[in-house]
């Protein structure tokens, strides 16, 4: 099998197998969610761990359905803040974790970087819940998986990133996956939250990446478009002035929409902001597959918790 | 007391000497050489094969004490220091309580005669507490043996209060040191501001935090005749106007770190906290340039930014590890490696930047092995080769991006008013 990690750290440094590998193995998977009894015993005895120091509702609840539909024992622990405010160093955490087991542990923390410091200092496979502004690897995954089964084929395709890139994890690991699967990804969104030299983030890869000036430059005859949340709180940090003038100039509308290709899909992480960044009628089209990202996210995680949890099986 | 230093290659920048020539050392001073065949109660160094240069002076370090010993004690730090080949090094004053009066400042001096290794000259706080607001008492800090002023770590925003610090420092002839960075335009940064910030997710510093300061400071020491000293310099920007400040005459200096001459903000993508120090690692572009300004002489001194942490304090998320690294005991190792193996820079140019650089900078006596000169002498192979191993360091703190680095240029001795005060092992 073409995947042989002990960690799932980001999109960055997977390999064109390996990505394949993942959305093959989620492809096998995504059945088990369609049975009446929605459950297997492939990881029978493993013990997975989903530690968040940041609020979540969706990625937790997908990791943990993802790991008892494969029979795991999933442990959910919440915390908040940083190892200084919990008054706790990154290593002890890191050690008390080791010390009770686990096969897995998923990590989302605010702070770029933690889950590859833990990798280093735990045995369990650390899976990158998302890290920060860096990355957010399952859910770029679970994106790919899911253009893929409308579109059939990444290569070649023009993808839309629109909004808040600069405090965007999916759109960093959104960046890495898809250029390697040889789309081309076009970002926009205000200047000031379009960080530097996005587009010299990617190494080698057979897409690209162009940052545009203005949301209808990225929109034109696009086939996929990813809308961004947009936070109340960057207003106050001055990146724009209002969440009004926002959605005048930065929001997906119909009208806009009409500039992508016709067969465009639309996609956004959620939690969606109605009638700021995406408009309802947008949201509720056909061409929305907010929903399917969701389904399909229990699939592509349980791909990942077999391949990492799973390895020593084989 | 007599000491003879034989048979090493003498580089003395004060005094433009390089050549093979033997070093008389009587009473604690640098003496005439008394005839060819020196009498019995002589000790001889046998320095042939390596380089005799003036004890190297470190303008910018971090002992922590008084307030945070666990980081680093004045001894532990001037233990580190001769270990590095520092015969001399300024402290800064952000200790707690910060060095802003004389007491501190006594105290400070006081610990260092105890030690009795590295000389340490105390550099006073600009403005009370560090706080950017009054001036602190720069007159008695003076008479005290401060050598210079700075709010290091905690740059003055308020303008006006940084040009009466740089009027009043005039009227008591202190140089005013600034770590240059705009705290607005650099809030919440964590790194350089560049692609490997973009792709880290980590909040950047952009270069125009630190070249706002340096240009702010240019005018205010063309405007009040001010000695204005750059700290720690890291982007081409702020070299290029204190090249052109130098032109016009003006009395600026600056000073380079030798992590930023070796390192980019690359080092970051690994995630090493070790990395992470205020300015910043910046981009490639940067690094060249400050390594073409020590080449020019635009760079005034290399000087370490010593910065002890703890490994625990270290050891945390990126955003929340505090900045700053070590660099006493792998200066010498680094600039020869960079500046001299790799970019070829001349050996007594190096000298200059380690010794009557700073001294000229600051004022200070030493950085020179002239006649009557106090016997501080620093002997050192400019060849070999070591591994940096975190581990054998004088410092009580660990916190190097250099573990492991293959380095070359080690020191041998160093002798601090003709005392042997370290020996490489």
């Amino acid at each position: 099998m073409a995947f042989n990690r002990k960690d799932l750290l980001g999109t960055r440094e997977l390999t064109v197998e390996e990505i394949k590998t993942i959305l093959d193995t989620a492809e096998s998977f995504k059945e088990v969610s369609t049975r009446s009894i929605k459950k297997v015993p492939t990881l029978r005895g493993k013990t997975i761990i989903n530690f968040f120091f940041e609020p979540s509702t969706r990625t937790r609840t997908s990791f943990e359905i993802a790991a008892k539909r494969l029979s795991a024992d999933a442990v959910n622990i919440s915390a908040s803040g940083s190892s200084v405010t919990k008054g706790e160093s990154l290593i002890d955490t890191a050690r008390n974790l080791q010390a009770m087991a686990p096969d897995a542990i998923v990590i989302r923390h605010r702070s770029p970087g933690v889950p590859h410091q833990l990798a280093k200092m735990v045995e369990a496979s650390i899976i990158n819940g998302g890290d920060g502004a860096h990355e957010h690897p399952t859910q770029a995954l679970l994106d790919a998986f899911t253009i893929r089964e409308r579109k059939g084929e990444l290569a070649g395709l023009q993808v839309a990133i629109i909004g808040d890139i600069m405090h965007s994890r999916v759109a960093r690991s959104n960046a890495h996956l898809l250029t390697k699967l040889g789309a081309h990804v076009r970002v926009a969104g205000p200047r000031t939250l379009v960080p530097p030299q996005f587009d010299k983030i990617v190494g080698e890869s057979e897409g690209s990446i162009t940052v545009c000036n203005r949301i209808e430059e990225a929109l034109e005859g696009s086939d996929v478009v990813m809308m961004l949340r947009i936070q109340r709180e960057r207003m106050s940090d001055a990146f724009f002035p209002s969440l009004k003038e926002y959605s005048i100039h930065y929001g997906l509308t119909l009208e806009r929409l009409a500039l992508a290709s016709p067969e465009c899909i639309v996609m956004h992480p959620g939690p969606v902001n109605r009638g700021v960044e995406i408009s309802s009628e947008v949201v509720d089209s056909a061409r929305s597959l907010v929903l399917d990202q969701v389904t399909n996210g229990v699939a592509v995680r349980m791909a990942i918790l077999f391949l990492l949890a799973g390895r020593e099986i084989d | 007391m007599k000491l003879l230093i034989k048979g090493g290659r003498v580089i003395d920048p004060s005094r433009g000497v390089d050549e093979i020539a033997d070093l008389f050392v009587e009473d604690g001073r640098i003496s005439a050489l008394e005839s060819e065949s020196p009498d019995e109660g002589i000790d001889i160094f046998d320095a042939s094969g390596f380089v005799v240069a003036p004890g190297f002076i470190d303008m910018h370090v971090h002992l922590r004490e008084p307030g945070e010993e666990y980081k680093e004690t004045i001894a532990s730090g001037a233990a580190a220091a001769v270990a590095g080949g520092f015969t001399a090094v300024c402290s800064m004053p952000n200790t707690s309580p910060v060095n802003d009066n004389a007491s501190v400042t006594r105290y400070i001096i006081e610990k260092a005669r105890a030690a009795g290794l590295a000389r340490v000259y105390p550099v006073g706080a600009i403005t009370r507490g560090s706080e950017g607001k009054e001036l602190a008492e720069m007159g008695e800090m003076k008479e005290a043996g401060a050598v210079a002023v700075s709010d290091d770590g905690r740059p003055v925003m308020d303008s006006q209060v940084m040009r009466h610090a740089m009027e009043y420092a005039c009227d008591h002839n202190l140089v005013v040191v600034d770590h240059c960075q705009d705290l607005h335009l650099s809030a919440g940064g964590v790194m350089n501001e560049g692609r490997c910030s973009t792709e880290l997710g980590l909040k950047g510093i952009v270069s125009a935090a630190e070249e706002n300061h340096v240009a702010r400071d240019i005018l205010l020491a063309e405007l009040t005749g001010a000695r204005v000293h750059i700290a720690h310099i890291s982007t081409a920007g702020s070299v290029e106007m204190v090249r052109a400040a130098k032109r016009r005459g003006l009395p600026v200096t600056c000073e380079v770190t030798p992590h930023h001459l070796a390192l980019t903000d690359e080092a970051v993508i690994s995630f090493d906290t070790n990395t992470k120090m205020n300015p910043p690692l910046r981009s490639e572009a940067d690094r060249k340039a400050l390594i073409e300004a020590a080449r020019d002489g635009t760079i005034d001194a290399i000087a370490t930014d010593h910065a002890p942490h703890h490994f625990d304090e270290k050891m945390n998320e990126y955003d929340c590890a505090p900045f700053g690294v070590i660099g006493l005991e792998t200066a010498l190792g680094i600039a020869l490696k960079v500046l001299y193996h790799e970019a070829g820079i001349e050996l007594s140019r190096i000298i200059e930047m380690l010794t009557c650089g700073p001294a000229r900078a600051f004022s200070l006596p030493g950085g020179s092995l002239e006649i009557g000169a106090a016997a501080d002498v620093t002997v050192f192979d400019a060849a070999r080769e070591w591994t940096v191993e975190p581990e054998r360091f004088k410092s009580r703190s660990r916190n190097t991006p250099f573990a492991g680095w293959l380095v070359r240029g080690a020191v041998v001795t160093t002798f601090v008013d003709g005392r042997q005060v370290f020996r490489a092992g």
